[in-house]
């Protein structure tokens, strides 16, 4: 199978819907001329010429809405965000246009569009270019969420998200975009709202998602060593979020360790405890925990940063603590 | 100025007290003599009374809790004092079996150079006693195996019971093995053949301290002597009728043993450690010398037995117990024994308990005795027997209420055929 990076695995996944359905277009600051900020649309404008791969001004509301509203005429926008930071500016087109409009218009107008950019802490950026943004978004009735960690995973769910009838937000990962990992030539998709097992233990659960699922895979892996059997559960998905394969890993292995990239509070940790405590009370032998970013805007010092980041370390640390091990 | 309570020794060989119910809500109005709490000791349920004037601000051990004497169990003070300091020191009640001076003389070094207040409480300490802490998945465990979580001693934070613990409590593993403790649920179902009692607080102080008293059993003696002489003389009409009715005077002593047994279950018991075992059937052993030394083969069911199925069933077993034939089963599970050493001409003896069974009667010889019936000196038959009593399950009282049954069986057989 070929081995390819994030980016590649991104870029195929456009190229192929949009050869597959012309009304997929790309629009947003970067895309075109200059092949993407990260250059996930590299070689599109050639391919497909500037009505399909559109630069924009720097005006995230006002792309982000011309979006909406061509997704409504009939459309299927790709709009690319340069980073989830920058993207704030766009969120009421995101969250009060997009999200709402089925539900408002009484079902006469759906919104298929893709929402997608980098999203989450790179190295050094400072605090406003390195935020989390999952439980902002996945808080809102109305758009569906999804964050891949891997090449695989990244080409199948944008597949999907780009030929869904509704609004998708795809998180992808800065970091992420030059990893490598297995992509098959054949075509195929992922399913929105399926959970992935990542790892198959017996010991404990890691509920994880997007760049963190790689994090899991290590602890997994490391801890595989010392005798204790991770199952990895990443979402995928994280909204709708595959409630079921959350059960039936926590019943299994009876504790848990849920682990995001984004904040403790209100963060999509706190809605997977929720879920586990309510369905999975009387096969719970510890607390579940959570590992998440410290409770500060990200610290720019190299040192700081690192120490604010949620890590191997500190997943193993509360994986031995469920355990009852340290 | 707050006063402490703290669980007293209401009783002078009280180490620990269970508080059965507090009198007053907290924010009640006391003043020193009121009636606090109930709290059960090793004895009896005896009333804790305040020792000072004002609010009964906090109570710290819950209703139903068991706490060490000289655990802080609650705080009386004025409204508006702060309590904060004493209320934290409580912590769980093995911290404070250390007296409550020593977590107190840990604070100054921080208020005395700081003047900041207490350090915030410490983690609770692994409780001895109060409260269980249990995961979620240990409770369902102890519950779907009828195990009673208190009983067992958690290993996880702040002595957590988890499933580890619980697991090792189902296999008899580890040292929480002995905790284990049948749920009164799980006990005595209908047409069991048992029942199991978890100690009380006053079967625990018996055992205990009569144990360190004598032996690892410590037994007591029971001595009566029976008149015999309808007993000799049913024997004798029995024999008059053929071959096919021959009994012997012990034959109609295990019968009578027996249906005593059946309707005294607190004798018919075996000893667990933690808990009583009481028979609703009677598997009565009897005592048989060989060449080999003693064993005690079974007759099982023995209350249900008629005197002729008793008569060959003893007869029996003890010619092969002699000839060294009998299967293991045969002489394991009695659950009450009989020794006779009547016919080596021995008046009385005390016999051994075979643990762990709680009781053995020792017979002796059959003997023509001048006795005094209605102010006549008449020639009797009678016969001693010593009933050895395990005081950790029998009292005196229990035992000659048993042995009171079984000289009116013995003294009137023909009781022997209702």
């Amino acid at each position: 199978m070929p081995i390819i990076t994030y980016r590649e695995a991104l870029n195929q996944a456009l190229r192929e819907e949009m050869a597959r359905d012309d009304r997929v277009y790309i629009m947003g600051e970067e895309v075109g001329v200059y092949n993407g900020a990260y250059k996930v649309t590299k070689g599109l404008l050639e391919e497909f010429g500037e009505n399909r791969v559109v630069d924009s001004p720097i005006a995230e509301l006002g792309f982000a809405g011309i979006g909406v509203g061509s997704a409504m005429a009939g459309l299927r926008p790709v709009i690319e965000f340069m980073t989830w930071n920058f993207a704030l500016l766009a969120i009421d087109q995101v969250v009060n246009s997009a999200a709402k409009m089925l539900y408002m218009s009484g079902g006469q107008f759906n919104v298929p569009i893709v929402f997608r950019g980098p999203n989450g802490a790179a190295l050094q950026l400072g605090a406003q270019h390195s935020q989390a943004f999952e439980s902002w978004l996945a808080h809102i009735p109305g758009i569906k969420v999804v964050s891949p960690g891997t090449p695989y995973d990244a080409k199948g769910l944008l597949k999907s998200a780009i030929r869904d009838d509704n609004p998708v937000v795809v998180l992808e990962g800065e970091m992420l975009y030059n990893t490598k990992g297995e992509v098959p030539d054949h075509e195929y998709l992922i399913p929105l709202g399926k959970a992935d097992r990542k790892r198959t233990g017996t010991d404990c659960s890691i509920i994880t998602s997007g760049k963190m699922a790689l994090v899991a895979m290590q602890v997994a892996d490391l801890l595989a060593k010392e005798d204790i059997h991770i199952d990895v559960i990443d979402l995928l998905t994280i909204r709708p979020m595959d409630v079921e394969a959350i059960y039936e890993s926590v019943r299994k292995t009876q504790r848990a360790v849920v682990l995001e990239e984004g904040w403790e509070v209100c963060g999509i940790g706190a809605q997977v405890v929720d879920y586990i405590q309510r369905e999975c009370f009387d096969h719970l032998d510890a607390p579940v925990l959570r590992v998440h970013q410290a409770d500060v805007p990200m610290p720019y010092a190299k040192g700081l940063e690192k120490i604010a980041k949620p890590d191997v370390a500190k997943t193993i640390a509360a994986v031995k603590q469920v355990m009852y091990r340290t | 100025m707050a006063t402490k309570i703290f669980m007293e020794a209401l009783s002078p060989t009280m180490e620990e007290g269970r508080l059965v119910k507090w009198n007053m809500p907290e924010g009640a109005a006391v003043k020193s003599g009121d009636v606090l709490a109930e709290v059960e000791t090793d004895k009896a349920v005896m009333e804790l009374v305040a020792r000072g004037n004002g609010i009964l601000r906090r109570q710290l051990v819950a209703e139903g809790v068991t706490a060490a004497v000289g655990t802080l169990v609650g705080v009386i003070a004025a409204a508006d004092e702060d309590i904060a300091a004493l209320v934290s020191g409580a912590a769980a009640p093995t911290a404070a079996v250390t007296p409550p001076a020593a977590a107190a003389s840990a604070a100054p070094t921080a208020t005395s150079t700081t003047g900041a207040p207490p350090a915030a409480p410490a983690p609770p300490a692994p409780a001895s006693s109060g409260p269980t802490r249990s995961s979620p998945l240990a409770r369902r465990l102890a519950r779907e195996s009828g195990i009673d979580l208190g009983a067992v001693a958690g290993s996880g934070p702040a002595g957590r019971v988890i499933k580890r613990d619980v697991e090792a409590a189902v296999s008899g593993g580890g040292a929480t093995a002995s905790a284990i403790r049948r749920l009164p649920s799980a006990i005595g179902a209908a047409g069991s053949e048992y029942t199991d009692q978890p100690l009380t607080q006053i079967r625990k102080t018996i055992a205990k301290r009569l144990a360190e008293s004598i032996g690892p059993i410590p037994t007591f003696y029971l001595t009566a002597e029976f008149d015999m002489t309808r007993a000799v003389e049913m024997r004798a009409a029995m024999v008059a009728q053929g071959e096919e009715y021959k009994v012997s005077v012990n034959d109609i002593i295990l019968k009578a043993v027996a249906t005593a047994l059946a309707a005294h279950p607190e004798v018919n018991a075996h000893w667990l450690g933690d808990k009583i075992r009481f028979f609703n059937r009677v598997h009565l052993g009897m005592a048989v010398a060989t060449d080999d030394g003693l064993i005690v083969p079974v007759i099982f069911d023995a209350d249900r037995k008629g005197l002729r199925a008793i008569a060959h069933e003893s007869r029996e077993l003890a010619a092969r117990a002699r000839e060294r034939k009998l299967k293991p089963e045969e002489y394991t599970g009695s659950t009450f024994s009989v020794s006779n050493l009547g016919m080596m001409q021995i008046d009385q003896f005390t016999a051994i308990i075979n643990p762990p069974e709680c009781g053995i009667l020792a017979i002796g010889a059959l003997d023509d005795t001048p006795v005094v019936v209605d102010g006549a000196l008449v020639i009797r038959k009678r016969m001693r027997v010593t009933m050895s009593c395990d005081h950790r399950v029998i009292d005196g009282a229990v035992g000659a209420r048993f042995l009171l049954d079984l000289r009116r069986m013995l003294e009137n057989p023909l009781m022997l055929v209702f």
